[in-house]
């Protein structure tokens, strides 16, 4: 029930987005942003105050939104948060494709940046000051939001990735934490030799995630320069992920189960998938989504491809952008500014977001938090380094979730019959090109 | 859920079923077992999911995941669900509540008033023409309203009442199977002589309708409003696409949006605050169904025998 719903909230956002692209395409030659806009500007518009929406699912920006408004009276926040995910996307591309509706600010994950940048959806924030925080945020989520001297939102939280096991788990079988790949796939034999209910992971073919592991792997299948697009996974890296991955599939070594679900929470709870490589926001979902295996799992350093390697990736992470027709840009880009560059950054990483600036990483009372959940570890330590190990060379799709909607009648075969992974990348390709050459990109082969 | 209303009429025939008899008749069917226990399983297959919503939502967030589907876990955390969800994200939950009895209150008793007054036109007046709207009754009553959501989105984007309770509203205004069923259940229920003899008394139009024919509706009144009332309720595609503006959803859309929170990075997993608030959402169409059921049984029978 919840598939077809999203597939066919998908089929609407697609159909919205397409829209978009052609509205964009009709009013691109008139750049409405000539004008230029200063720092003062911001102060002035923050003097004499006004009302702006902000569309966004963050919990934390509820005490940041208060904040604000205390520190600037005359400003009134409108926080919008009861969507999140596809039904986000599909409101936020219908309202601009209506030109009506749309807010002020809104929250967008690094994944979905590009789409709506290249359609002129958002505004660039370099003329407000945006261009003079880059230095501020680790080089990975900056990478991100930005495009040559173009910024298309501020950073809001980063998800560098680690390795969450369950150590009870673990402990009981005697399996020792895997440093490598190659050992995840034994320790993935030798736990479900041990316990054939309990898997290693759960994977019935997440887009978002192989991405990451390809990303941490060091290939970099899309290459993006404004409308030119390249697009190739057959690369060293995605070599090495499909070998793994491949075994663990062949061996059935994991937990058919879709991540997010109720199953999945059931899982991570009872001990039945053993282990979770995703990004540092884990543990505010860990906490309220699995209270009851408080004390069981603890994080790690991601497995390395080749033994020593520290080469990590992001997986999640979300940006504020303010859209090109927002009514009041000034205050959104001064609110933008103070949730995920000033005083905000403090309260909401106080709250549990994962901050993606530098110095909330590096500071010591982050560092040497200790997570009750993961039995008291200083687990932000291992997050941190991970966020410095990214590579910043990777870039997505500017229609990723296009290509994202349709990597599981591709790439997903492979997990539930008896596709190839190399095959379904290929055909992930293949199917990748074609839209972005109907879509007008230019795909250089 | 019946056996409390049908009891009354059952007590005056109850002596005369008990008396045993041979051949079966038609007061009496002949007892099938196959068919008993087929039945048994269809209304245990119904009450299942019933069953697990109430168990269910005495349970907290952890309570949930270590404890098994169809029993109680160690916890019961009922009346900490119930405040928790009206509490949650300053009671938002109450303000869906309030939502979904305007959108009932308007559009279901609008789409009622709406199909009576235009059954009984249908039923007791000749005029040109109503062989035509005939058909496009019928035909309206085939197509799934889930079909006329998107074309309906783009006709009400265009006039700008999209993100507005108008929305949601007005399309549950038209219920062309209420009109349908008013229109066949005023041709049965009210004797075309009594209007007649109403008129010529030298009764207006109006009040022969509000005097002698609303009363012998009433059943049939009861039966569209229900009908209305549950697809309002539990209308979800339309308010999904007209409306953007959280205050205004409906509980459908409010209880997805909370259980879509579980899908999301760093959002609160409150699964128990999710079935709780489908249990609270279900016990209104609840007691609509028990108080409203002896009007509607009478109607549903009406005109199935010819006197």
């Amino acid at each position: 029930m919840r598939r077809t719903t999203s597939r066919i909230l998908r089929g609407i956002a697609l159909v919205s987005t397409l829209a978009l692209g052609v509205t964009a395409c009709g009013g691109s030659d008139d750049d409405s942003d000539t004008k230029a806009v200063s720092a003062g500007d911001v102060q002035a518009a923050l003097d004499k105050g006004g009302n702006i929406t902000v569309w966004a699912w963050e919990p934390t920006l509820k005490t940041v939104a208060a904040d604000f408004q205390k520190k600037y009276p005359k400003v009134k926040i409108n926080l919008v948060g009861e969507r999140s995910g596809d039904k986000h996307y599909t409101a936020l591309s219908n309202a601009i494709s209506a030109g009506k509706g749309v807010p002020d600010v809104a929250q967008v994950e690094y994944f979905a940046l590009g789409q709506y940048s290249l359609t002129k959806g958002l505004t660039d924030l370099a003329p407000y000051g945006a261009d003079k925080l880059a230095s501020k945020y680790t080089p990975g989520p900056w990478n991100a939001v930005s495009d040559g001297d173009k910024v298309y939102g501020l950073p809001m939280d980063s998800g560098p990735m680690a390795l969450f096991y369950n150590k009870t788990v673990f402990d009981k079988y005697k399996i020792a934490v895997p440093t490598t790949w190659d050992e995840y796939l034994d320790a993935a034999r030798k736990l479900h030799k041990a316990d054939p209910k309990a898997y290693i992971a759960n994977d019935l073919g997440d887009p978002g995630f192989t991405t990451s592991l390809l990303w941490q792997a060091g290939s970099r299948p899309y290459k993006v320069d404004g409308t030119k697009v390249a697009i190739n996974f057959d690369d060293a890296g995605a070599k090495k992920f499909e070998t793994v991955w491949q075994k663990l599939i062949d061996e059935k070594l994991l937990a058919p189960v879709n991540g997010w679900t109720d199953d999945w929470y059931k899982g991570l709870g009872d001990g039945t998938i053993a282990t979770l490589a995703t990004g540092a926001w884990m543990p505010a979902n860990f906490t309220t989504g699995v209270p009851n295996a408080k004390g069981q799992w603890r994080a790690a350093a991601m497995p390395a491809w080749t033994k020593g390697d520290k080469a990590s990736a992001e997986n999640g992470g979300s940006s504020l952008a303010v859209p090109a027709l927002a009514k009041n840009k000034e205050l959104a880009y001064a609110f933008t500014e103070y949730a995920n560059a000033g005083d905000g950054v403090a309260s909401r990483v106080g709250e549990g977001a994962f901050p993606a600036t530098k110095a909330e990483l590096a500071s010591a009372a982050f560092q040497s938090k200790k997570f009750d959940y993961f039995g008291g570890q200083e687990a932000n330590k291992i997050f941190a380094e991970s966020a410095a190990n990214v590579a910043s060379d990777w870039s997505y799709l500017p229609f990723q979730p296009y290509a994202n909607s349709i990597f599981n009648d591709t790439v997903g075969k492979a997990y539930v019959s008896g596709t190839k992974l190399a095959d379904g990348l290929k055909a992930w390709q293949d199917a990748s090109v074609k839209y972005g050459e109907e879509q007008g990109f230019t795909i250089e082969k | 859920m019946s056996t409390s209303v049908t009891a009354s009429p059952a007590k005056n025939t109850a002596p005369r079923l008990r008396t045993p008899r041979k051949k079966h008749t038609p007061g009496k069917p002949k007892r099938n077992v196959l068919l008993t226990v087929l039945m048994a399983l269809m209304a245990l297959y119904t009450v299942v999911p019933l069953i697990w919503l109430v168990i269910n939502a005495t349970k907290t967030q952890s309570g949930l995941a270590d404890s098994g589907g169809l029993w109680f876990a160690h916890d019961f955390a009922l009346w900490d669900n119930i405040r928790t969800t009206f509490t949650y994200h300053d009671g938002i939950f109450g303000r869906w509540l309030l939502n979904t009895l305007l959108y009932v209150v308007l559009g279901a008793g609008g789409a009622t008033l709406l199909a009576v007054l235009g059954g009984y036109a249908l039923a007791k007046f000749q005029f040109p023409g109503k062989r035509a709207i005939f058909a496009v009754v019928i035909g309206a009553v085939a197509v799934p309203a889930t079909a006329l959501a998107v074309p309906t989105f783009l006709m009400f984007s265009k006039m700008g009442l999209t993100d507005t309770p108008w929305a949601v509203i007005i399309p549950s205004l038209v219920s062309p199977f209420g009109l349908y069923l008013m229109w066949v259940f005023a041709a049965e229920a009210i004797p075309t002589e009594l209007l007649e003899a109403a008129r010529m008394d030298g009764a207006s139009e109006v009040r022969t309708f509000f005097q002698v024919a609303l009363p012998l509706l009433a059943p049939g009144i009861v039966t569209v409003l229900l009908f209305t009332t549950v697809a309002t309720w539990n209308n979800y595609f339309l308010p999904l696409i007209m409306l953007k503006d959280p205050d205004w959803y409906p509980l459908t859309l409010g209880l997805s949006a909370w259980s879509s929170q579980a899908q999301t990075i760093g959002g609160d997993v409150i699964f128990n605050l999710v079935i709780t608030g489908s249990l609270l959402t279900i016990l209104p169409l609840i007691a609509a169904f028990l108080f409203l059921q002896k009007y509607w049984q009478s109607g549903l029978a009406a005109g199935s025998v010819k006197e």
